[in-house]
This record gives structure tokens, sequence and C-alpha cells, in this order.
């Protein structure tokens, strides 16, 4: 199959269309079945008591928060050395969305740490390099906003994501260097040792339904990104009658 | 199941609060989220509504 | 002479007049250049204001507030680097001419620093001895700024070059600069806070150059290709 051919928006469009309701529903089992599963099934923890069970929505959200800005570098970075439309639509759809699992990551985060270690915030390597990856989420999406022409927009963004991913790294360990000088918390921010099966199940199962979400939440905001762009041209206006008509 | 009543399911073995505001907030905003987007399609289809006529 | 030899001889000339350039041009507006420096003094002494004249706090906060506030008015002259050039259409120019791009932003980065960094280098171990900082500490303080402000010039034009006549220029360079700068500003405050404490600075200083020589190598390469797209 000649993949190549969805790299346009007006093949790209209906594609992702019939694809959403897929992820959409398969997120939606998955989420009831990892919730039900750690929420109802899975027992206490010996150490934590039951506000363990934030990880069932903090970790995904962590583990989402960075993996879309990954995948928001990648577009980017397809956009500026194939020249190619449709990616620099794809690093914009994925930003708010990553933006969003940033906050959340930060917020449930928040969450677990006051009752487990009786502090809302807590400068360690991780929760503060998760809290610049949200800076640099936003710088983005200020970039992208602030710049009328369309095009400049997207490759100047498009620069900023590379330079920002490559920038990750660097920050995470110029953190955790801080806070070995400062001989700051020393919380042991590992998750418990032993993590029974069923909990450690549960997780991941959460995390495969965020993930799920994530695509489908990024792919019709794509289409939404394609219907803004694309407005004038004839396809798009056929596509829309089309849809009416169904 | 873990829990012998609901109840104790919804005190969440006294962590409820932030049991409770975890899951709202990440679940709501999700809601937004989709929400948000709804939006954006009902304004593309105006548009587009004008656009075509 | 040689065509070839010719045409290097003009290329450096070329470099050398950008750089020459760039400081007569900002010349000519000290006070711009004179203002930021003058943020960074007052910037500073808000902290004693702030806080009190405890003088065991001050000299505990000292190595980061000098530090923010020598980062912070880096970036409030960032703008200065491209946009007087790229509203007359001289930038266009530059980069239309057969120079590479790259080393004419590393020549006005370089110019930026010798006109917004080097003076804060110089001023800051005098702002420091406001804060009952010690020699050690001073000499620190004034080597780790020495090797970071170039970082933070070269970082800098990468946001410059981005939000080129771009509304809300200012703080929106500061937006997307200020996470990029963090890395440095742990480095080099964290390197004058290690001397505090009795520990060596030379693991700050050292990271300090290595993200000096970093910014050297990708810096002007991103500035150079977000002007391009700026002024195409």
């Amino acid at each position: 199959m000649n993949w190549l051919k969805f790299s346009s928006p007006q093949t790209f469009y209906p594609l992702a269309g019939k694809l959403v309701p897929w992820f959409a529903v398969a997120a939606t089992v998955l989420t009831i079945y990892g919730l039900y599963l750690g929420l109802l099934i899975a027992p206490t923890d010996f150490q934590q008591g039951d506000s363990y069970r934030i990880i069932f929505v903090h970790v995904p959200a962590s583990i989402l928060s960075m993996f879309l800005y990954v995948v928001m570098a990648i577009y980017a970075a397809l956009g500026i050395s194939l020249n190619a439309r449709l990616s620099y639509m794809m690093a914009t759809s994925v930003a708010p969305t990553g933006a969003m699992f940033t906050f959340l990551a930060l917020l449930t985060g928040s969450f677990w740490g006051k009752p487990t270690w009786g502090a809302w915030w807590v400068w360690d390597a991780r929760i503060t390099s998760e809290l610049i990856l949200l800076f640099l989420y936003i710088g983005y999406m200020s970039l992208q906003s602030a710049i009328d022409d369309k095009r400049r927009a997207d490759r100047a963004s498009a620069v900023l994501a590379i330079v920002g991913v490559i920038n990750v790294p660097i920050i995470y360990f110029s953190v955790k260097w801080w806070n070995t000088l400062h001989q700051g918390s020393t919380i042991n921010m590992g998750k418990s040792s032993t993590m029974a099966p069923i909990m450690l199940k549960a997780m991941l199962i959460m995390m495969v339904a965020f993930w799920l979400y994530s695509v489908a939440v990024i792919l019709t905001r794509a289409r939404r990104e394609i219907e803004d762009r694309e407005r004038n041209s004839e396809w798009i206006k056929q596509a829309w009658l089309q849809e009416v008509k169904e | 199941m873990y829990w012998h009543s609901l109840n104790d399911f919804l005190h969440m073995g006294g962590y409820a609060l932030y049991v409770w505001v975890s899951f709202a907030v990440t679940f709501g905003s999700m809601a937004i989220e989709l929400l948000l987007l709804r939006v954006r399609r009902l304004k593309g289809q105006k548009m587009m509504g004008g656009a075509i006529q | 002479m040689t065509t070839a030899t010719f045409n290097k001889i003009s290329a450096l000339t070329v470099l050398y007049r950008v750089f020459l350039r760039d400081i007569k041009v900002a010349w000519r507006r000290r006070s711009d250049i004179a203002s930021v420096f003058f943020f960074f003094i007052i910037a500073a002494s808000l902290f004693p204001l702030g806080l009190g004249a405890d003088p065991k706090l001050l000299h505990a906060i000292a190595p980061s507030v000098l530090w923010v506030c020598a980062l912070l008015s880096c970036m409030l002259s960032l703008p200065r680097i491209f946009a007087a050039d790229y509203t007359d259409g001289t930038l266009e120019q530059l980069i239309i001419a057969n120079q590479p791009t790259l080393l004419i932003v590393l020549m006005k980065t370089l110019a930026h620093w010798v006109l917004s960094g080097l003076p804060l280098v110089l001023v800051a171990p005098l702002i420091g001895l406001q804060f009952d900082l010690n020699v050690n500490e001073l000499q620190v303080l004034a080597l780790s700024l020495l090797i970071g402000t170039p970082t933070l010039s070269l970082i800098g034009s990468i946001g410059a070059a981005l939000t080129l006549g771009v509304r809300g220029g200012g703080v929106l360079i500061a937006l997307l600069i200020l996470p990029l700068y963090i890395p440095t500003l742990v480095f080099g405050a964290g390197a004058v806070n290690a001397v505090s404490t009795g520990m060596s600075a030379s693991g700050g200083l050292s990271l300090l150059g290595a993200m000096l020589a970093l910014s050297l190598v990708f810096a002007p390469l991103a500035a150079s290709v977000a002007l391009k797209i700026a002024v195409e």
C-alpha cells in the first residue's frame, strides 16, 4: 500500500475521519477496564494507602506528556526537511494535548505528593523538568499564535520545537545536578519497588488508553486544522457537502 | 472487588480528596478538550456553510 | 593574489565589518545599551530592598539574584541583534550576500555579547560586594558570567531571530528563551554557590564551558534557519 499518498491534506482528511471512531471507542473501553482494575479490584498499597491509586492517571499523563513532545518535534523536523504542510499541521495538532497532559501530570503529581511526602510541591529533578516542559509547550503555542502568516508560523515554531527537544535532556541533567548540589529532597521518587502485578497491569492499560485517546483527539484536531487552512479549496467544500448529506 | 461498601470506595482509605480531585480534573480536562474540539467543528461548519452559499 | 586568497581575505573583512558595524550602530544609541546595563544594577538592588538587609540572607541569595538579573538584562537587549536591520532591509541584504548566514549571525551575536554581556561581567563583582560576597566568590561569579553570558547571547539569538517583527516580541522572547536559559543559570549560580559552601567551582564552570561549546555549534545554525524563515 502506498502510504505516501496520505501525505497530502486532501487524502489524509477522510482517512483521519474514518480512524477517529475506532481509536475513540478503543480508548473508552480500555479506560473503563483500566479504571475498573485500578480502582475496584487492585488492593491498597502497604506503604501509601489508597492514595497510590493516583498513579493510574499520573503516570500515563507524564509518559504521554513527554512522548507527545517528541512526536511534535518529529513532525516539526519532517515539516522542515520535507517542506510538507501536513507535517506542520500535525505538529500544531499535537501541542495542546501534550500541554494538557503535562499540566495533568503536574497536578496529579502534586495531589499524590501531598499525602505521601507532606508537600504540594517538591523541586526534584523530574517534577521541575516536567514544569519546564510545560513552559516549552506554552512557548511553542504562543509563538504559533503570535505570527499571523501561517507559513512562517509553522516553520518558526518547528524550529523552536526542535531546539526544545534537544534541550530537554540538557535541562533534565542540569536540574538533576542542581538537586545533588543542594542536597535537595532525598525523597525516593521511584514507584514502590514491588508493585503488585494487577497494579502494573492497570497502569499499563491506562497508559495505552491515554495514548489511544491522544491519537483520536489529535487526528480530530488535525481535521479541524485542515478545514481552517483549506477553507477556500474546492475539495473541502465537496467533502463537507458530502458529510452533510450523510 | 477490593472494597466492602460504596462508602469505603468513596472514602478511599482517607485519601478521598486527593484521589477524587485528581481523577475529576483529569477526566474533566479531557472532556473540556473534546468540548473545545466540538465547538471548533461547529464554528468551522458555520463558516463553510457561508462559503458554499 | 590568486582569486582564492582574495576571496578568503574579503570574507574575513566582511565578517569583521559586520561585527564592527553592529558595535558602531549600537554605540550611536548608547542610551539603549546603558539602560539595559542600569537595569541589571537596579534589579539587583530590588532584592535587598524587598527582603531586608540581613547580610547572611543577602550573601546566601546573591549568586542566584545576580545571575537571574544578568540573565534578564541579557534577554531585554536581545531584540537589538536583528530588529533594526530587519526593519530597514539590511538583514535581507546580508543574507542574500555571498557570506554564509551562519557567520553573520555569529558576528552579530558576538557584538551583542560585547555590548550587553561583557559589561555585566565587569560590574557584577562590584554589585556582589553589596551582597557581602567574599573574594573567592566574586572571582567565580565573574568567571561564571564570563563563560555564561556568551551562551546567553547565543541561545538568545535564536529567540531574537524567531520573533523578528512579531507583535508582543519582548515578552514572547522571554517565554521562548527562559526555559532554554535554565541550564546555564543552574550551572552558573551553582558554581558560585558551590564556592560559598566550600566546594569546588570546577564542576559548575566546566558544565558552563560545555554549554558554551554546544551553543557555539548549534545556536548560530538554528538562528540562521530562523532568520531565513523570518525574512523570506
